[in-house]
């Protein structure tokens, strides 16, 4: 049982690292061209919900269904080539490749669906002119800014029009007019082409950006709007 | 905040006298403002005219204080529903918050579950003024902006209180 019109949907969802579990029967799904935050102290499970429901890493138990795809029951192969083209990441560390350019890295999801070189560096430029960062684009990650690398993240993420965007804390701190910025561009973008986002934060500013909120306490999912 | 309600709320645990009701106010919520009496007997007068409270007996003596207080069915229900209903998000929400918390606690309600709709309540109202944001102009911008920082130095305050709410109880209830 999946609910009627969602994209991605999870159920009864648990994973434990060792004798401690992070989730604990978690159920979860969303809409195309929604957007949901994803709350909850520190610890309680956010990151495993998001690494489970991206096929990132396995539940013990429970099951995911993208599409007409149960992504639990898939192959390790086949879930990786779904990622690659179907889903785009947003994470708060480590993401941009340090030996190509700005320009690079956001071509480079593109070139790894096929899309030829010309085609690929054409549209991640756009992107980064979206977010406006287009005058890093011939620097490495190590020679721009926090703030300018979570940008051109986020246009990486969103140059290959993935169908779900996963971002965990994409702004860091939201302190800063950079942060609102890229929160309305990640948003507007994904309902301009009806890409559903799930979006965890601590911050409640932050969460203010989704349609709705859910809240992970001790592994499992309470969603606000009394929905699953 | 609701003194009423507050009252309600203390005599769930058993009845109690008008002197003791509030003595028990002062010590949990009075901090910086004590009830007078004449707050007490005005507020149990019109809770017994609503039904909400009953007179459980009176001691030997003269004056209001001496009567004794119990909560009607109709008053668990009015507290049940008071605690269950979200504040309007607003500054200075935090005496009214901190009641509710600590009722709930001491009448062993949920409070997490009255933490968690107030923040769904707080979040209802950030979402319309961070679309209001979205489109307005500049000025629109900052009053927005104003507002979404003190709705969520509230609710880092309310998610704090979740967190420390197993001590909570027990300071409460102990
Ligand atoms: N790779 C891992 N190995 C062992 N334990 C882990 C691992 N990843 C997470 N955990 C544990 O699982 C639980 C949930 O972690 P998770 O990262 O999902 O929390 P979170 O809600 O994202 O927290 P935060 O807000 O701090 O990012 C925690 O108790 C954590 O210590
Ligand atoms: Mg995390």
């Amino acid at each position: 049982m999946t609910p009627e019109g969602s994209l991605l949907a999870a159920e009864g969802l648990r994973k434990a690292y060792g004798p401690t579990p992070a989730l604990d029967g978690a159920d979860f799904s969303i809409h195309p061209g929604e957007v949901v935050a994803v709350m909850g102290p520190s610890g309680s499970g956010k990151s495993t919900l998001l690494h489970c429901l991206a096929g990132i890493i396995r539940p013990d138990s429970g099951t995911v269904r993208y599409g007409p795809h149960t992504l639990t029951d898939l192959s390790d192969t086949h879930r990786s080539a779904l990622r690659r083209t179907d889903f785009g990441f947003v994470f708060q560390f480590g993401q941009l490749v340090p030996e190509l350019t700005c320009l690079e890295n956001v071509a480079l999801p593109l070139r790894l669906n096929a899309t030829r070189r010309k085609a690929a560096e054409h549209r991640a430029r756009d992107w980064l002119e979206r977010l406006e960062v287009d005058d890093v684009a011939a620097k490495r990650p190590g020679e721009i800014s926090g703030g300018q690398g979570q940008r051109v993240a986020v246009a990486r993420a969103l140059a290959p029009q993935p169908r779900v965007v996963f971002a965990d804390e994409p702004t860091g701190a939201l302190d800063s007019l950079n942060g609102e910025r890229v929160l309305t561009l990640l948003t507007d973008a994904a309902r301009d082409t009806s890409a559903a986002v799930v979006l965890v934060t601590h911050e409640a500013r932050v969460a203010a950006y989704a349609d709705r909120e859910i809240v992970v306490r001790d592994g499992r999912v309470k969603d606000m709007a009394g929905r699953i | 905040m609701s003194i009423g309600h507050t009252l309600l709320g203390l005599l769930e645990s058993g009845p109690r006298h008008g002197y003791d009701l509030k003595r028990a106010f002062d010590e949990h919520f009075g901090q910086d403002r004590p009830l007078h009496y004449g707050q007490v007997y005005s507020t149990m007068s019109r809770l017994l005219k609503n039904g909400l409270v009953e007179v459980d007996g009176v001691e030997a003596g003269a004056g209001p204080e001496r009567k004794r207080y119990a909560i009607t069915d109709a008053g668990v229900t009015d507290v049940a529903q008071w605690l269950a209903r979200p504040e309007k998000p607003e500054p200075y929400l935090q005496s009214t918050l901190y009641t509710k918390v600590v009722l709930a606690l001491m009448t062993g309600r949920d409070a997490a579950e009255l933490l968690d709709g107030q923040r769904t309540e707080h979040l209802r109202l950030m979402r319309g003024l961070t679309e209001r944001k979205r489109s307005g102009d500049l000025a629109d911008q900052l009053i927005c902006d104003h507002a979404l920082f003190h709705l969520e130095a509230d609710l880092r305050w309310l998610e704090l209180t979740a967190a420390r709410l197993d001590k909570l109880a027990a300071a409460v209830r102990g």
